[in-house]
């Protein structure tokens, strides 16, 4: 059984301190041990920010790719080995910026693995720029004079790719959020996980109290998460009332579902020699 | 009678199957015995423009088109006017004047021996598609070389399914009788069957040759985005993935399929992409992230000439800079350029262990000449590069003591590498710099010394490189001159350098396989007795003239180039040699 002792690393946190990566750090943490997944068959790809550095803070195998690129390595790790659970951490700049189009398309391949997603809605790493969910006005050294178009909306844009699982949690909520982490790892295909993530360095604007009055879970309303339209619904809800929790959650075929030529092949112990191509060569002859 | 030498052009409209027709005819050849190049000239689009596919046999092995044509199948009548001047005296051509009249002053030559063939009624008569007219032709063609039907019937029956081929079968009886009964023997040319008919070689493309290269040094994972010339890989292994129980995925972009190779490689797959320039462009992030994680993915580049899209079905050489520098920073990568069909497979299944056993990219450089031509050659042996995955952990449980680390420093620069799911160990890499168990670190002297770590293993690649064939000398007592060439020239190098023997010129022929690392060694010694350096590439900027300078210290005396998308032609080349004298 993996203890929070055994998913710790020699490696200095240098996030500030009251980030809200913390949050995640420790709910991913406690999702892994309360799943009771071995440290060797998790594996960490995250991508450039300061949610990337999770690569160093949990103990278990890791890559740590480039900015924007979480989703592709993921998936590649896990068509070569669907043994392994693949969690990607990205940033919204990361993700929703860098690597949208990644977003787009892994939200409909649905290849089994987790994405979550540090949402701060500012670029931290960089010192404090405007990302793709900034919202609209927000001011930031590269928008001083506010953000001009309207933020961009994940949630929404992943329930109508027939995302098979979308939720959003907040860092503030630590044992809320394990809860969602848990259930995103669980759940067989793409599960999408955006986080409120409050940058205490950067955003002034989307603090741990601008969230808290707004947030409110999904669970503690009627919520039918196998409604697309109703997630759909709710995916829209910005402003004085903002919910949280799993908004859509309803399995479909998998990517690996429709690979039944490889599924039981190890593709990762091969080749153990030259592969015969004899049958392949006649159709040159 | 010229037996068994003959260039044969095929020409029409896009979409009227003309690289089909000229391929069927040119396996028809094959079977025979014949050696034989096939060439696909098409356009950036669909349907009309101008097409043409060119067959040449040999009795010998042919390395590439011939400068003119003994016989032209024209389809429209911009194919006649088109390619009129390249014909040679009394070259045949095979139309249909109910659908094309052409005069002579439009011809301006009255030496053609014009070979009307009305393919439209005899299609309309047998109520097939319009598009079996090319099948008649073929017919008509056969009978003009007096060649065995048989064969082409053959070939017909093997390629669709029995009632297509039944139909086709007649379409090309009935062109042949039709050409029998009203041209005889009259064409000086005449196709025989050889005594390697029953010898099993085969007939294929480099992009084909790199596919099965895959296929055989077991790739299991190969995921692209469709970008000409390198397509054809995609749809050949996309159509075998279940016979070899691999995964081939269409991602969306060219920076997806680096990752996704990358994190498949980080796993423990063989793992490869393919893509043309600038495709490349937008995998050269990844491409070092390859070189700072230790990953071994196999990159296949089919270069087209630029800048931009340039001429996006047309080949050129103008990458070999770009590939030996591509991302920013500095790591160690392999580039290996094969010359024809049989290097294309040999070079795949090599760089699928180099790269493992160096963990790092190994990029395989080949251009639209060589991946989208047709060569005849003998079957591959199988087991000549046999699989060797470097130091890798093969068992299900890491015993040592010593914690295992994905980036340990070691004599040779490579660490054993291990993969995730293996039980005991824990796998980290990183694309920020890193220590030895992965984790990001700005130290300085992790820096230097991680940057060494990389650089050893290309020491050790460099000496190990030294007992491959890197380079082809092609050598000729008391040579006059020593060409030297990389990629798919070699077809028309080789081709231009027998032609000038028959007049008596004598010449070396210096081919780099290896661009990098560079095989300078081996390079400078030949090179120091040539009497006379003619380099030969198809590209604006002579980039291997610069390699040559930067690591042999050694300039180039003359330079034949060309870069207007077009391959060399052997008479056009053995000229332009004849000149730089």
């Amino acid at each position: 059984m993996v203890t929070l002792d055994d998913l710790k690393t020699p490696k200095t946190n240098t996030w500030c301190p009251g980030c809200g990566n913390f949050g995640i750090l420790m709910a991913f943490k406690k999702a892994l041990i309360e799943l009771g997944l071995e440290r060797e068959e998790t594996v960490l790809v995250s991508g450039i920010g300061c949610h990337g550095k999770m690569v160093n803070y949990v103990n278990i195998n890791g890559f740590h790719g480039i900015h924007g690129r979480v989703l592709p390595v993921a998936q590649g790790i896990k068509l070569a080995n669907p043994d392994l659970k693949v969690i990607g951490f990205a940033g919204d700049a990361d993700q929703y910026n860098e690597g949208w189009g990644h977003f787009a398309h892994a939200i409909r391949t649905n290849i089994d693995m987790t994405l979550i997603v540090h949402d701060n809605m500012v670029l931290g790493l960089t010192t404090g720029q405007a990302t793709s969910t900034s919202q609209q006005g927000f001011k930031s050294k590269s928008t001083p004079f506010g953000v001009i178009p309207p933020m961009l909306n994940p949630l929404t844009h992943a329930i109508v790719s027939n995302g098979s699982f979308v939720a959003r949690g907040f860092a503030g909520d630590m044992l809320h959020l394990k809860g969602i982490i848990m259930k995103a790892i669980s759940h067989k295909g793409f599960a999408f996980v955006d986080v409120f993530q409050p940058c205490v360095s950067f955003n002034y604007l989307n603090t741990y109290d601008w969230f808290r009055d707004r947030i409110y879970k999904l669970e503690e309303e009627s919520h039918d998460v196998t409604d697309q339209k109703g997630a759909l619904e709710k995916a829209f809800e910005w402003g004085d009332r903002i919910p949280i929790g799993i908004f859509y959650n309803k399995e479909r075929p998998t990517y690996h579902d429709s690979l039944q030529h490889v599924k039981d092949v190890q593709l990762t112990n091969l080749p153990k020699e030259n592969v015969d191509i004899s049958e392949t060569l006649k159709e040159f002859m | 009678m010229i037996i068994n030498k003959i260039s044969m052009l095929v020409g029409g409209e896009a979409g009227a199957g003309i690289s089909r027709s000229g391929f069927l005819f040119a396996k028809a050849c094959l079977r025979g015995g014949l050696y034989v190049f096939g060439a696909n000239d098409y356009q950036s689009l669909i349907r009309g423009g101008h097409n043409f596919y060119t067959v040449r046999t040999e009795t010998e092995k042919v390395y590439s088109q011939a400068d003119k044509i003994d016989l032209l199948i024209a389809f429209n009548k911009e194919t006649i006017l088109f390619h009129k001047d390249e014909l040679v005296k009394s070259a045949g051509v095979i139309y249909d004047q109910d659908q094309i009249t052409v005069t002579k002053e439009e011809l301006e030559r009255d030496d053609l021996k014009l070979y009307s063939v009305p393919l439209r009624n005899i299609v309309k008569a047998l109520q097939g598609p319009q598009i079996m007219e090319n099948t008649v032709a073929l017919g008509a063609a056969n009978a003009l070389l007096d060649y065995d039907l048989e064969l082409l019937n053959g070939v017909l029956r093997d390629t669709f399914n029995p009632k297509v081929a039944d139909q086709n079968i007649q379409a090309a009886n009935q062109g042949y009788n039709y050409t029998k009964e009203n041209y005889g023997n009259s064409f000086g040319y005449k196709l025989e069957k050889t005594n390697l008919a029953e010898k099993h070689r085969i007939f294929l493309t480099g992009d084909e040759a790199i596919a099965l290269g895959a296929l055989n040094a077991g790739c299991k994972l190969y995921a692209a985005y469709p970008m000409t010339p390198a397509t054809p890989i995609l749809h050949f292994l996309a159509l075998l993935d279940r016979k070899y129980k691999m995964i081939v995925i269409q991602t969306e972009s060219e920076i997806a399929a680096i990752n996704m190779v990358a994190g498949a490689s980080f796993a423990g797959v063989r793992s490869m992409t393919a893509t043309s320039g600038g495709g490349f462009c937008l995998m050269t992030e990844g491409l070092g992230m390859v070189g700072m994680t230790e990953t071994s993915p196999v990159i296949v580049l089919v270069q087209r000439p630029g800048p931009s899209t340039g001429l996006p079905t047309y080949s050129a050489q103008g990458d070999l800079r770009f590939v030996i520098h591509a991302s920013q920073g500095e790591f160690p990568r392999i580039v290996i350029a094969p010359g024809d069909v049989e290097e294309s497979f040999y070079m795949t299944v090599e760089a699928f262990n180099l790269a493992e056993q160096f963990q790092m990219p190994a990029i395989i450089i080949t251009d639209k000449n060589l991946a989208e031509s047709n060569q005849t050659t003998e079957l591959f042996n199988q087991n000549i590069s046999e699989i060797d995955r470097g130091k890798l952990i093969t068992t299900t449980d890491y015993t040592k003591k010593e914690e295992y680390a994905r980036h340990r420093f070691t004599e040779d620069g490579i660490s054993l590498r291990g993969i995730p799911g293996t039980k005991n160990i824990i796998v980290r890499t990183n694309a920020d710099e890193h220590n030895e168990l992965g984790y990001t670190t700005e130290d300085s002297i992790l820096a230097t010394k991680m940057t060494d770590k990389r650089f050893k293993k290309l020491q050790i690649l460099i000496e190990k490189l030294e007992n491959y064939e890197t380079v082809k000398f092609f050598y000729s007592p008391d040579a006059d001159a020593t060409i030297v060439g990389w990629g798919s020239t070699k077809g028309p190098i080789r081709e231009a350098i027998k032609i000038l023997s028959e007049e008596g010129v004598k010449l070396n022929f210096l081919q780099i396989l290896y661009l990098h690392p560079f095989p300078s060694q081996k390079v400078e010694n030949i090179l120091k007795i040539a009497k006379k350096t003619i380099i030969v590439e198809n590209n604006k900027t002579s980039q291997l003239s610069s390699l040559i300078q930067e690591n042999v210290l050694t300039t180039v005396n003359h330079k034949i180039l060309k870069y207007d998308g077009r391959p060399f032609n052997p008479e056009e080349l053995a000229k332009q040699i004849k000149e730089a004298f």
